[in-house]
């Protein structure tokens, strides 16, 4: 297991908005997390990333315990992540947020910048062509010098997977990557959800569009008001009677 | 060169004072860098000023190792109170820092080593302008080279989005700080070399008025890069001047036009006078180091 | 122990104009998240202004004060349409509205150097009748009666109008969400320039009284006022009324007992924003948390 989720519990004055969660997530698959709203979803992610600290239970990733430490630890140890309500830095064009997205990879030591040396020059321009292979592989290199707020929607979404994917995690949380996406744009991140775990990434999808999910996932956990409800195939939690009853009863977009 | 030698001898002391500020604007520049609305900046400058006019009126240290105690101390008081007041964001932390001051400037008036209210008289006069546009000229190259390094990346993303910055792996804790320390060591070095220049420091000379000054440099001029700050600071400070020439002599005038810069800046540029200069270069494809409004 | 007393009553009377001058702060704030930076130059407007009318106009204080109350709300709507209103969709309008308020501030300010000088004024010696009372060794004037009596009158005012007219509820209705507030069809933008109505009109009260209990007026008398006003709402939480009250009260008498237990006025403002710079870094939400505003 590369994740390890253990009675993971978490309060907000009177209410559990995560009563007891446990879950694994084996290495270099796709593991989907669904739930309806309010199930605990971005919840438990924030807490997986370190911007929330459960109130009790336990994280275990890369067999270390990571509950509570701060998100910057955690992003060292290979974990990243996107936000639900896009948190991209606006006023940076897109190849700027992709190389603050290389915090944990690119060095930029200051002493040769403050010397002018040309290995400076040329680390940099390494790492602007890293950053640039990250933003075609999210299919929005053509759009590099725009700024970031400028960008349609979806490509938010896009240049939010690239800055993630600048620093190499080895685990990659996506909070609602496909949110209203049309139709070519859900194809090209499922390939590339799939090509990365091809790769050996590890990948956790939150996600509310049903057949994205069940097309793309190698399992399934599903939340619903702070419970698991169960874990397994696609096939499985499809006919689960709870998960039928709680969260796909009524939807026609089962696929 | 007759005609420099009458310039500098009817302006230096004009000349001095703008390089004198333009450094304290810039130390706010580095800590607006990271995000962080710090009030406190004039008050670095004032532990820098008594720290080091202190060190050589009464204990006869040379200029050079006076200027770097002050600077110094200036730098520690920013760490200790840094640590906490950083986790505070916006007005809030504009607020502790600017209690912080009060209590700086306090002190000043109130300790005797520091001459009280009316202020540390007799430092040796030892800052000459060459010196002044000297550090200002190697400020303005580290704060010009930290921007596209480790630490200058980091600023930019804290300022754009703490949280998410945080996620990226960034110990935003540990930036914040050092925003604020680096701050803080320029503004006491710049009160050290202001200390050694006047012959005379008081407390007023640092409170909540300065703090604001400073601001108002940086907003006018611009925050998004670092000549930004140096001519918000240029501006304010000769336009007065301009106005005393061509006959403008009431005090409440000039004092108005500085306010209304501030309010024109603020409502129709909000990136400052600096944005004025940098048009369209932002649709090359090359990456400008910090990022930069459109229009 | 008279001597405690005497300084305990004047540090009420001093402290409910602090709490004045705070609950217009601290009403701005809750509502649009801004720190109103001109406040302090509306508080001295409103003391010239009503010195003027005194002096000048040969108005009654009776007739001069609310003039000059109306006058300083109407440099609040003034402020707002300038300052506050061109800014208010921009992502960080709490950080331009600090800015532009300062710019305000300075321009308020030069008006007052401009109209009034750069020298300490006074109102007239007959002004305000007053009597001199003895109670239990303690001195109080029917001036202090007074400032206390009208502070008190403005703040429970206040406090009611938020509580139970309309527009106060639509007040508070903006400060939870004004965009929820938009949906339900307040009129924001003209509920907000109201706020700074109120706002200022209690920052100018709060000057007029200032320059009474002081018996000087200068135009940059906003300088002194304006750090203690900041501390005076943290001090009560950010946002709230009744925090606001009691923080101008607890200031005042922090600042009269330090006096008297040092024994020098030196260290009046060390105690204060010692205890501000550690409220900050230990309970930054203040004593009462800014819901309170929005449950006034």
């Amino acid at each position: 297991m590369l994740l390890e989720v253990k009675h993971v519990t978490m309060r907000f004055g009177g209410v559990r908005a995560l009563d007891g969660i446990s879950l694994g997530v084996e290495v270099g698959t796709v593991h989907g997390l669904i739930g309806p709203n309010g199930a605990g979803k971005t919840t438990l992610i924030n807490i997986l990333s370190g911007v929330a600290a459960p109130s009790s239970g336990e994280v275990r990733f890369l067999d270390q315990m990571i509950q509570g430490l701060p998100p910057h630890r955690i992003a060292a140890l290979g974990m990243a992540r996107t936000f639900q309500n896009i948190r991209l830095f606006p006023t940076m064009t897109c190849l700027e947020n992709v190389i603050a997205g290389q915090h944990l990879v690119a060095e930029r030591p200051l002493l040769p910048r403050f010397l002018c040396l040309p290995v400076a020059a040329r680390k940099e321009k390494e790492y602007r062509d890293q950053a640039m292979e990250c933003l075609e592989r999210v299919g929005i290199a053509d759009q590099a010098s725009f700024l970031a707020r400028n960008l349609s929607y979806g490509d938010r979404r896009r240049l939010e997977i690239a800055r993630a994917l600048a620093s190499s995690p080895r685990m990659l949380l996506l909070d609602e990557p496909v949110a209203g996406m049309r139709q070519r744009g859900l194809r090209q991140i499922g390939d590339l959800v799939r090509s990365l775990a091809e790769e050996g990434m590890t990948v956790l999808l939150i996600e509310h569009n049903m057949g994205f999910v069940m097309d793309l996932c190698s399992r399934i956990t599903v939340l619903s008001f702070g419970r698991t409800i169960t874990t397994g195939t696609p096939a499985e939690v499809g006919e689960h009677p709870e998960v039928i009853e709680a969260y796909l009863g009524g939807q026609e977009n089962h696929a | 060169m007759e005609f420099v030698t009458h310039l500098l001898a009817v302006y230096g002391s004009l000349l001095n004072f703008i390089g004198i500020q333009s450094l304290l604007a810039l130390s706010l520049y580095i800590t607006l860098s990271a995000g962080q609305l710090s009030l406190g900046n004039a008050a670095f400058a004032g532990i820098g000023g008594y720290v080091s006019g202190v060190l050589s009126l009464h204990y006869g240290l040379s200029y050079i190792l006076a200027l770097i105690a002050g600077s110094a101390s200036a730098g520690v008081v920013a760490l200790v109170i840094g640590l906490p007041v950083l986790r505070l964001r916006g007005v809030f932390l504009a607020m502790a820092t600017l209690a912080f001051g009060e209590v700086v400037r306090i002190a000043a008036v109130n300790l005797t080593i520091t001459g009280g209210a009316q202020g540390l008289v007799g430092i040796p006069n030892r800052t000459k302008g060459w010196m002044i546009y000297l550090v200002l000229a190697v400020v303005c190259y580290v704060v010009a080279r930290l921007r596209g390094s480790r630490v200058g990346w980091s600023f930019a993303t804290i300022r754009e989005d703490e949280t998410a910055a945080a996620t990226l792996g960034i110990h935003t804790t540990y930036y914040k700080t050092l925003a604020f320390v680096m701050g803080a060591v320029i503004a006491g070095l710049a009160g050290g070399m202001y200390a050694h220049l006047t012959f005379i420091i008081s407390p007023g000379e640092f409170g909540f008025s300065a703090a604001v000054q400073l601001l108002i440099y940086n907003i006018v001029g611009g925050t998004r890069t670092w000549p930004g700050p140096i001519l918000g600071t240029v501006l304010l400070i000769i336009l007065p001047e301009v106005l005393r020439g061509i006959g403008v002599a009431a005090g409440a005038l000039r004092m108005a036009v500085n306010g209304l810069v501030l309010l024109l800046v603020i409502l129709f540029l909000p990136n400052g006078l600096a944005s004025l200069f940098q048009g369209g270069s932002r649709q090359t494809p090359k990456v400008a180091p910090l990022p930069r409004e459109e229009a | 122990m008279e001597l405690l007393a005497q300084q305990l009553i004047n540090g009420l009377f001093i402290g409910s104009v602090y709490g004045l001058f705070a609950v217009g702060y601290t009403l701005v704030f809750g509502v649009l998240d801004i720190l109103n930076l001109a406040h302090p130059a509306i508080f001295t407007l409103g003391g010239l202004v009503a010195l003027w009318l005194v002096e000048g106009a040969h108005f009654s204080i009776w007739a001069a004060f609310p003039s000059a109350v109306l006058f300083a709300g109407l440099l609040g709507l003034i402020l707002d349409r300038i300052a506050f209103f061109p800014i208010r969709r921009r992502a960080d309008s709490n950080f331009s509205g600090l800015i532009s308020s300062i710019a305000m501030a300075i321009l308020f300010e030069s008006a007052a150097f401009a109209l009034f000088g750069a020298r300490t004024v006074r109102f007239p010696a007959n002004t305000v009748t007053n009597r001199v009372w003895q109670v239990a060794g303690v001195t109080i004037t029917s001036l202090q009666v007074e400032i206390v009596l009208t502070a008190i009158l403005f703040m429970v005012g206040l406090t009611q109008l938020l509580k139970r007219t309309r527009v106060g509820k639509a007040i508070r209705a903006v400060a939870e969400n004004d965009r929820a507030a938009r949906l339900l069809g307040i009129h924001v933008d003209r509920i907000i320039a109201f706020t700074f109505f109120l706002s200022s009109a209690m920052g100018g009260a709060a000057g007029i009284l200032f320059g009474l209990y002081f018996d000087a007026l200068s135009p940059d008398m906003g300088r002194s006022i304006e750090i203690k006003g900041l501390a005076v709402i943290i001090l009560g939480g950010m946002g709230s009324i009744p925090g606001a009250i009691l923080g101008g009260l607890a200031f005042g008498l922090t600042e009269v007992l330090t006096v008297a237990i040092t024994g020098t006025s030196n260290l009046r403002d060390a105690v204060a924003f010692t205890m501000l710079f550690a409220i900050l870094i230990f309970r930054p939400s203040g004593f009462l948390g800014r819901r309170s505003m929005r449950e006034a």
